[in-house]
């Protein structure tokens, strides 16, 4: 992979994977916290109607999923809080609608949409310098947010009612929340895709859990395991020519899953696997 | 001079989702007091507390807690909400739990101060939970679990504490202790806790109500067996230990 470092390509994908793992170490930890996985899921799928709005515009599609990630994240926070909608229709209705909608757009613009798979699937490898500067700049948004706010977030993923109790705001920081998730699928789109962001948004975050109980420390570690995967996916796919997100992500998904049972087996009445989910 | 009053609601009703929680409940809550409600599941203690809190708004009726709106007077109520309601496998500290309770008060967008966390540290020394600080809180058993939301509430400086079901998952042996803590507290605060258990609320308390939608409250510690029995829909026999209409044991 040495060598391979002397192509631009492969340095600017090294640097997206680290700019990813930022992100998704960052904000998957209160996904998987706050139990709103799906959620991250929902604003990520609903976010490809902005891949279309993209192509239809003819400008850069992850600048139709920056307003578009960010206005479905609104709907689905104030749908949930403020509707009778049960959340997980929510979920689902907004989910589909907005990748819908990203077919129409694709389906109304002329000619052929190139690289289209790439934003369903990801393709690291080719991430433009532009979209490398925009990562950068979300990722200093998410930190900034999660710095200032680090308290409030805290208390309102743990007991959003009795955050509300003491005057915090809760409702309007759980939209804030949500509009770092869709930051971060605008982050992790060009490093797994669409599709594959919520693995990025789960599984680092998950693991790290089982190493510690502060949520910062979590945060470091899950940004650490990410960037391992990422980086481990990304020389796999290029040394054996596989797809990139894909092994990204099942690179994860091993990792995950071994650790777990390693740790299962050594520590057999502490986290694990089976954790108890009440 | 006369006791302040700390809270009043007048001729409250309440309407979720079509369901009437409560129905004309009038009550005034003064300095000191510490008032234990009873009642079935499903009478409306829960709501009567969120409706002091300002998280459920009356229909009907008028809420004030010194003097002003419920929502108005946030950093003046302490809180302790139902057992069941956290996560118990969230990664947070004892600590950090019982910092919380500074959340009104501290700055936005900053750190906690150092006089949040000597606050905080000084509530779970009184608490009894100082020891454990850093352990993770869901390891802790329910009545220590109690013990870090009770300092998460004090920290919070209120003059109004609200406790719902406190004891559910405390066990007997350990409630007697928190009972005194809370009798105690009652010379800065006025208190009022609900719970379903007859038996374990009236002893420390001082005043006595019964919720069942309506409420009956006599700003004393006495309550009348028959709306014990309209309360519960039962008739009730365990009370009156001796003395007729009382609930309680007299006092020493």
């Amino acid at each position: 992979m040495i060598e391979a470092l002397q192509y631009e390509f492969m340095r600017n994908a090294l640097i997206a994977a680290v700019l990813a793992s930022v992100a998704c170490g960052i904000v998957g930890v209160y996904v998987v916290v706050k139990r709103i996985v799906f959620i991250g899921g929902g604003i990520a799928h609903a976010a490809f109607g902005g891949v279309g709005l993209g192509y239809f515009l003819g400008i850069n599609p992850v600048w139709g999923v920056l307003p578009f990630g960010i206005a479905s994240a609104l709907t689905m926070g104030l749908v949930s809080k403020k509707t009778k909608l049960p959340e997980d229709a929510a979920i689902g209705i907004l989910w589909s609608a907005g990748m819908a909608l990203g077919v129409i757009f694709i389906s109304l613009t002329p000619g052929y949409a190139p690289d289209l798979f790439g934003y369903l699937f990801g393709s690291i490898l080719t991430v433009p310098l532009s979209d490398i500067i925009l990562m950068v700049i979300l990722d200093t948004v998410i930190i900034l947010a999660v710095s200032l706010l680090y308290k409030e977030f805290l208390s309102v993923s743990f007991d959003e009612e009795f955050a509300t109790a003491v005057g915090v705001p809760a409702e309007q920081l759980y939209l804030v929340l949500l509009c770092l998730i869709a930051l971060t699928v605008v982050v992790l789109i060009r490093v797994v895709g669409i599709i594959l962001v919520i693995a990025l948004l789960t599984i680092p975050a998950a693991l790290s859990k089982q190493f510690t109980h502060s949520l910062k420390k979590m945060m470091f570690l899950s940004a650490l395991f990410s960037a391992a995967f990422t980086i481990c996916g990304l020389w796999l796919s290029y040394s054996f020519n596989l797809p990139s997100g894909a092994t990204i992500v099942l690179v994860s998904g091993v990792c995950f899953f071994l650790v777990s049972l390693i740790r299962k087996a050594a520590l057999p009445h502490s986290a694990g696997l089976h954790e108890k989910g009440d | 001079m006369a006791p302040q009053e700390i809270a009043s609601l007048k001729d409250v009703w309440t309407d979720y989702d079509g369901v009437t929680a409560l129905e004309g409940v009038t009550l005034s809550l003064y300095e000191h007091d510490f008032l234990g409600i009873i009642g079935p599941n499903g009478g409306g203690k829960t709501t009567l507390i969120k409706v002091m809190l300002g998280l459920v708004k009356p229909s009907r009726g008028q809420v004030t807690v010194l003097g002003d709106a419920p929502e108005k007077q946030r950093k003046l109520i302490g809180y302790i909400p139902q057992y069941s309601l956290f996560d118990r496998d969230f990664p947070v500290s004892v600590l950090d739990v019982a910092l919380m309770g500074r959340l009104g008060r501290a700055r936005r967008f900053r750190k906690y101060s150092d006089a949040d966390e000597e606050t905080t540290l000084g509530a779970l020394e009184t608490v009894g939970m100082l020891d454990l600080k850093d352990s993770q809180i869901g390891k802790l058993s329910g009545g220590q679990q109690q013990r870090v939301f009770l300092a998460r509430a004090l920290v919070t400086e209120p003059k109004l504490l609200l406790l719902d079901e406190p004891m559910a998952s405390v066990d007997v042996s350990l409630q007697t202790g928190l009972y005194e803590l809370l009798e105690k507290l009652t010379e800065k605060m006025a208190i009022v806790m609900v719970s379903h258990d007859i038996g374990a609320i009236s002893v420390h308390v001082n005043k006595i109500a019964c919720l069942n939608r309506k409420l009956f409250y006599h700003n004393s510690k006495e309550i009348r067996a028959e709306e014990l029995e309209a309360t519960y829909k039962c008739p009730v026999q365990l009370i009156a230990h001796g003395v007729p209409h009382r609930v309680l044991k007299k006092h020493k």
